[in-house]
């Protein structure tokens, strides 16, 4: 399996489908990686002809915008739009909701307009038209309980293509109180990863894990690098870590197929 | 006649402090920064049909829905009975409506006595949910003091102007069957009649003319003291919901606003202008927000239409793990702040060009609050009127980064990595590393 770069495309004259934007967390991250892993297992799988931009890739810039640092921003920002329109590119699809809400929403008015997809929205096309298949049973007996992040559901209103992969897992899957528009944060988002919580009575990852582990699940699946790191401190803090796995949908199929 | 005149003056009162009173509202809203907010009409009608008039979000929770739809229903038709108290009262004449609409005149009148029933039924609930059963939503640090009083007057008001209506039809309905020239006949009202019946029979005439009067006064007068209340209420969601829903944002949640004096100056460090872009005596401004000037007039808007139902705080992840940060007390500080500053200016304490009171917003908004927001949406979600609490907050945040280079020490590492290596985290490992074991494997 070889991942070849958007400069290599470049100097062989040919153009990806698509182009994977991997994001801090797919890049850095050893959890998060697996994910990454995963997902370019799928593409490999469904024969997509795709290129990543590698050592070109910068932070998308979503943590320094919600935080109100505006100029490291614009830093990033520009400077990954830059790079995406020397590469003329036209699709992106990326496994983290920041980087793909970002690049979605917030760089058209900089000068970055691209068509924008999550991985789970592609995986789901994948599914329909039939370009991979899952085979059944893998999951039989297990509940998978979903949790929504904030920025693929309620800021960016895709609650169905991850039900509609879960579905063709076939597997139990379990919805929690509050899914799809009203589901409740991790705790991640508005670069909340990257600082102590402020004083209060529990932890937001905490009392989301807690309203998930109430439907008993065998498996938490997310769709979100951010929302599975805070949700792994959770389970941990919550003792659960042995009996509750965190999976990215992708990695999901990757074990369904046993790829 | 002596009535007339009495009713005449008592209006033109009214409507002198009412001019005044909301011309003041419509000048605090305008000390915010000018914002063409334009485009779309379309669906912008269509969302003040849905949103405002439809209360389409209100349903997001059901309960609390059907018993605000009473109470707004019962409001929006008794406006057709109070135009005619208005006519009555200017006039001098009695229930002018009755003879000139036939047959639709006991329907309308029936209708809106049994809204009134349904109305004050969901306002004794409301009252419970607030003072007996403390939703707690409803009765959060925030709402201590006025905030709680003002949502218990404006319920026993609703109370008076229902008694009042029931004692004027009631006993006109006693007067209308003891044959009273003056009381023209207005159909059977099924609800009053009843009432009439009940509590009035046996009354003399002259006592029954007296406690009509009495309900009518009683009536207009609390419309009257509703409408000057108003402006200082949070109940002024009643008339700002509908501007304030025209004018909510149509682009993306997740498209934080841009903004273009930094872009312009990034662009300008990395050689993407061309020179003539390029403004070499541009200031650069102090940015985001560190008082209500800064603010646009949008967000003083929403400040004011807020009717602090809560709905946002309930579902806000910092507030529901105990965090001290809520939308809704962000909303009420803009106004309060507001308030204090047109204030400030109308009794020449201060001026409007050179306003300096020595206080901003962060002497309402503590650092502690607009840092715990996780930026989630669900306050934007839960707004049953389109308020947006989440823009303000990113503007004192971009305040503290920008202009004054506070804000949590912890992000600092995270600006760094940014900085230095465009990732968040400080890695020691290039960012494509991740495909080595791939590309490795596919070697061998």
């Amino acid at each position: 399996m070889k991942v070849y770069t958007l400069e290599e495309f470049a100097s062989n004259n040919e153009t990806p489908e698509i182009v994977f934007w991997v994001g801090c967390a797919g890049s850095f991250d050893s959890r998060a990686q697996r994910i990454t892993y995963a997902f370019v297992k799928i593409l490999n799988e469904a024969k997509i002809k795709f290129a990543v931009l590698g050592n070109e890739e910068s932070c998308t810039g979503d943590p320094a915008r919600r935080s109100g640092n505006e100029f490291l921003f614009q830093m990033q920002a520009l400077q990954n739009i830059e790079t995406l329109n020397m590469y003329k590119v036209k699709k992106i699809v990326t496994a983290c909701p920041h980087c793909f809400n970002t690049i979605k929403n917030e760089y058209p008015v900089l000068g970055g307009e691209y068509e924008v997809v999550h991985h789970t929205q592609l995986i789901a096309d994948l599914i329909k038209e039939k370009k991979i298949t899952i085979e059944g049973g893998a999951f039989e007996g297990k509940k998978i309980a979903y949790h929504d992040s904030c920025y693929l559901g309620r800021v960016n209103g895709i609650y169905e293509a991850p039900r509609e992969i879960l579905r063709a897992i076939d597997s139990e899957y379990a919805e929690v109180k509050r899914n799809r528009s009203k589901g409740f944060c991790c705790g991640a988002g508005g670069a909340q990863v990257f600082k102590e919580e402020e004083e209060g009575s529990k932890g937001v990852n905490i009392e989301r894990v807690e309203e998930l582990l109430d439907v008993k699940p065998d498996i938490i699946a997310a769709n979100c690098p951010f929302c599975i790191l805070m949700m792994n401190d959770g389970v941990k803090n919550k003792g659960k870590e042995e009996d509750v796995m965190i999976y990215d949908i992708s990695e999901l199929i990757v074990q369904a197929n046993k790829w | 006649m002596i009535q007339q005149i009495i009713f005449i003056s008592i209006l033109l009162v009214v409507g002198f402090f009412a001019y005044k009173s909301y011309s003041r509202i419509y000048k605090t809203i305008h000390l915010g920064k000018a914002l063409d907010i334009s485009g779309d009409t379309g669906q912008r009608w269509k969302n003040v049909l849905l949103v405002a008039f439809g209360q389409k979000k209100m349903f997001k929770r059901f309960i609390p829905a059907i018993l605000h739809l009473f109470i707004y229903i019962a409001f929006l038709f008794t406006q057709i009975e109070l135009i005619e108290i208005l006519i009555d009262g200017i006039f001098g004449v009695h229930r002018f409506f009755a003879d000139k609409i036939g047959f639709l005149y006991p329907i309308i009148i029936n209708t809106i006595e049994c809204l009134s029933v349904l109305a004050l039924i969901a306002t004794i609930i409301f009252l419970a949910r607030r003072n007996l059963l403390k939703i707690p939503r409803l009765v959060k640090p925030e709402m201590k003091g006025w905030p709680t009083l003002d949502a218990n007057y404006i319920l026993i008001a609703e109370i008076f102007l229902v008694i009042g209506i029931f004692s004027m039809n009631g006993a006109d309905s006693m007067l209308q069957k003891a044959g009273t020239d003056y009381f023209t006949n207005t159909g059977n009202l099924v609800i009053s009649s009843a009432i009439g019946g009940a509590i009035f029979s046996g009354l003399e005439i002259s006592t029954l003319m007296i406690i009509e009067r009495v309900g009518w006064w009683l009536h207009i007068l609390v419309v009257f003291g509703f409408l000057l209340y108003l402006p200082i209420s949070k109940h002024l969601h009643i008339m700002l919901a509908f501007p304030t829903v025209y004018f909510s944002k149509l682009t993306s949640r997740g498209e934080i606003k841009n903004m273009p004096e930094i872009m312009n100056e990034v662009k300008s460090m990395m050689g993407l202008l061309t020179e003539q872009e390029i403004d070499p005596n541009a200031d650069l401004p102090e940015f985001g927000s560190k008082d209500i000037f800064d603010l646009s007039w949008k967000n003083i808007l929403d400040a004011h239409t807020c009717t602090e139902c809560g709905r946002c705080t309930s579902v806000c992840p910092a507030n529901q793990t105990g965090k001290k940060l809520s939308p809704r007390k962000i909303l009420m500080d803009i106004r309060d702040r507001a308030t204090e500053v047109q204030i400030n200016i109308e009794v020449g304490a201060q001026t409007l060009n050179d306003y300096n009171d020595e206080k901003s917003l962060f002497d309402y908004i503590s650092d502690e609050e607009i840092f715990a927001c996780t930026t989630c949406n669900a306050c934007v979600e839960a707004c049953p009127i389109m308020l947006d609490p989440l823009e303000p907050i990113l503007e004192l945040r971009r305040y503290k980064l920008l202009t004054e280079s506070a804000g949590p020490s912890d992000w600092l590492s995270m600006f760094n990595a940014l900085e230095s290596g465009g990732s968040v985290w400080q890695m020691p490992d290039q960012r494509f590393d991740w495909a080595k074991s791939l590309n490795e494997d596919s070697q061998n």
